[in-house]
């Protein structure tokens, strides 16, 4: 389906990341918006208080995160597509909801402009460490979808697809950015609304007493769901629960319930995928990098295959679900895996983990605040490569 | 054969009635769920019902009201009620039914939870909402303890009372929430008990009609744990101590109706004044400050 060009500024703009996201979040169909500020995410809601007015959404600032990332699951059932953005801190309060959206199966999208930390950290310069708090921070057991981009267009681009990951899964979707790609200015090309893909929620259509909002069948076929108000009669509950939606309280129904929570992702990970690959094939050493770091590492790369080396990038796009698979393929062909991340080893423990020992893989960590030294990069190129 | 004082025979005999039987209630119940997980002589019940009947003097479609609840054991009620009903985190109903009242405009949505939920855990919701004035009903059951989890002392346990966790007596000072909920901008305010279902069923209605964020605070019999633990006796006793310590005072000062441990109760409809809501106040200020850029949220949209 086609973008509603109400909300779609087409154009060549020069904004940054933030800006960019909240174009992106409008131009998907976005009309719900509930947020509480943070640094450096609070441009995003910004920008969305001023444009909403105009293009017939609906923003509210909440009391805090807890609540915000609360309403927009209640905005999502009334039938809305929404939003909400943080970081740091304030995602940590969004993952007690964050675990309703994903019980509940309710498209939704988190943004996270990730900074330093723990605590409060470097509320102003940037970060890459809650990549395992996107995998793993809610409690219990669950598959998630989470995004990152590197560039401002890439947020503008890729929030549409983080909508529609939301509506096609039915899963809540990280949108991890980092403070750097967040308040990097460059250009940003916003196309036509008819250019723009869209993929509108599945409303359910049939008999009002036939109606499930689940289907647990660990397929790529998650059940239609409706408006809250059009006479369905619908109960959810965070217990677990059957396909009625009604709780049911013993293993077997929770083996069901939270198969299919893992199975709808896990098994569809080739068909979610997003990754860019850059002279793979016949690399000795592989960089393997998300949001800026990708950029930074292109510099370490370049310097590399001055220097003769057989270099190969991979960028994820899609961190999660991890392509464990095509992973586990290059480790067998290639001799060493990098992984230059802005936190002290995340992403680096999954390409360990998915390569079974096939490659070495050489974490590059640095704590936050700031970029890698490309330098830094290059040398653990070298180190893989010998 | 001997008869009982009902008038019925001593020997097992089930009448077989002619059309199946059923309660005139039934079409607002989830009755496949039934039997239902509440304590004989807890009042949930009881306050269920007085919902189910203020619901229908209301008179609204009933398709259109949406019920959330939160986590205890008044959270359950989203569960037995034939409405869109959601059962979400402990804490979170209100800014839950905030999306989704907000989200869909048309509906009346509905927050019945306890105190424990909507006051301690959920207490900065509870006061944000209302200086809002989101089109909410909240309807509060106040069992003095949280009784899902054993009896712990929780924000309105009144002081001397015995709990889990305060053993030899709560010593902390209580909230007196319909104070609490009026100076955080409720536009309807009351307090019944179990026991005054009638007038209980009078304010749901009521407040289901008002426009902006509703307020009612009942207080409900917990045999099991917290009349247990104080030796209050059973249900039927609790309800023996309402009718005989309950106080109506309509209109009565917020400010002076705390509740003290076996003390009098106040009751009563408290506050009832009128106020724009968040959505009213917020498409007319930004009408006027957009002018014909203006473009109001009208709900779901298609895309």
């Amino acid at each position: 389906m086609k973008a509603d060009p109400i909300g779609v500024a087409t154009g060549n703009h020069y904004i940054d990341g933030d800006h960019a996201c909240a174009e992106g979040a409008i131009a998907a169909g976005c009309r719900f918006f509930a947020g509480y500020p943070i640094t450096p995410s609070t441009e995003v809601a910004e920008r969305i208080a001023e444009r909403f007015p105009k293009v017939g959404g609906l923003f509210i600032q909440m009391e805090d995160e807890l609540a915000s990332m609360a309403a927009i699951i209640g905005a999502a059932w009334s039938g809305s597509k929404a939003m909400t953005v943080t970081s740091g801190p304030g995602f940590s309060l969004m993952m007690e909801n964050l675990g309703l959206a994903t019980m509940l199966e309710t498209p939704c999208v988190l943004v996270n402009v990730q900074r330093g930390g723990p605590s409060t950290g470097l509320p102003t310069l940037t970060g890459q460490a809650d990549m395992m708090q996107a995998r793993w921070g809610s409690h219990g057991d669950y598959e998630i979808i989470a995004l990152s981009p590197n560039s401002p267009q890439e947020c503008f681009d890729l929030t549409v697809t983080a909508f529609n990951l939301a509506e096609t899964w039915r899963v809540p979707v990280l949108f991890m950015m980092d403070e750097c790609v967040g308040h990097m200015t460059e250009k940003v090309v916003i196309p036509e609304a008819g250019e723009l893909n869209v993929i509108p929620r599945k409303f359910f259509r049939g008999k009002k007493d036939s109606y499930r909002p689940f289907s647990f069948n660990g397929s790529d076929k998650t059940a239609p769901m409706i408006k809250t108000g059009d006479g369905y009669f619908i109960h959810i509950t965070g217990l677990t629960h059957d396909e009625r939606g009604y709780p049911v309280i013993n293993a077997e129904a929770q083996d069901k319930n939270v198969r299919h929570l893992v199975d709808k992702i896990r098994n569809n990970e080739e068909k979610i995928r997003l990754i860019e690959e850059e002279g793979v094939e016949d690399a000795d050493v592989i960089v393997i990098a998300y949001g800026i770091s990708s950029r930074v590492a292109l510099k370490a790369v370049n310097d590399a295959r001055n220097k003769g080396l057989k270099v190969g990038t991979l960028r994820l796009i899609t961190v999660w679900p991890f392509p464990e698979k095509r992973i586990r393929e290059l480790a067998s062909t290639t001799r060493a895996f990098v992984v230059p991340e802005i936190n002290m080893g995340q992403i680096s423990l999954e390409v360990e983990r998915a390569s079974r020992g096939r490659a070495k893989t050489l974490p590059v960590p640095h704590a936050g605040g700031w970029v890698h030294d490309p330098n830094d990069i290059l040398k653990a190129i070298e180190e893989g490569a010998a | 054969m001997s008869k009982t004082t009902t008038g019925f025979t001593n020997k097992l005999e089930i009448p077989t009635p002619r059309e199946k039987l059923h309660h005139p209630m039934d079409r607002y119940l989830r009755t496949e769920r039934f039997p239902h997980i509440w304590c004989a002589t807890c009042g949930i019940g009881t306050i269920l019902t007085a919902f189910i009947s203020g619901l229908e003097k209301s008179g609204l479609e009933q398709e259109k009201v949406a019920v959330v609840s939160g986590i205890g054991c008044s959270g359950r009620a989203a569960g037995y009620l034939r409405l869109d009903s959601f059962h979400t985190t402990h804490g979170r109903a209100i800014p839950f039914a905030t999306g989704l009242s907000l989200g869909n405009p048309e509906l009346k949505v509905v927050v019945i939870s306890g105190d424990g939920d909507l006051v301690a855990i959920g207490g900065n919701h509870l006061i944000h909402a209302a200086r809002r004035n989101i089109d909410l009903t909240i309807i509060c059951i106040n069992n003095f303890n949280y009784a899902m989890t054993g009896g712990q002392a929780g924000p309105t346990t009144p002081i001397e009372a015995n709990a889990s966790t305060a053993p030899y007596g709560c010593y902390e000072f209580p909230f007196n929430l319909p104070f609490l909920a009026e100076s955080s901008g409720a536009v309807y305010v009351a307090r019944w008990t179990a026991l005054h279902i009638r007038r209980l069923a009078k304010s749901i209605t009521e407040a289901l009609l008002k426009p902006g964020f509703s307020f009612i605070e009942v207080i409900c019999p917990c045999s099991t744990l917290y009349a247990r633990r104080n030796r209050l006796g059973t249900g039927l006793d609790l309800m023996k101590f309402y009718h005989d310590n309950a106080l109506i005072k309509h209109g009565a000062d917020t400010r002076e109706i705390d509740i003290r441990y076996q003390d009098q109760i106040v009751v009563g409809k408290f506050v009832d004044k009128d106020k724009p809501t968040f959505l009213q106040k917020r498409d007319k200020f930004l009408r006027e400050k957009l002018g014909e850029k203006f473009i109001p949220y009208k709900g779901p949209q298609p895309i």
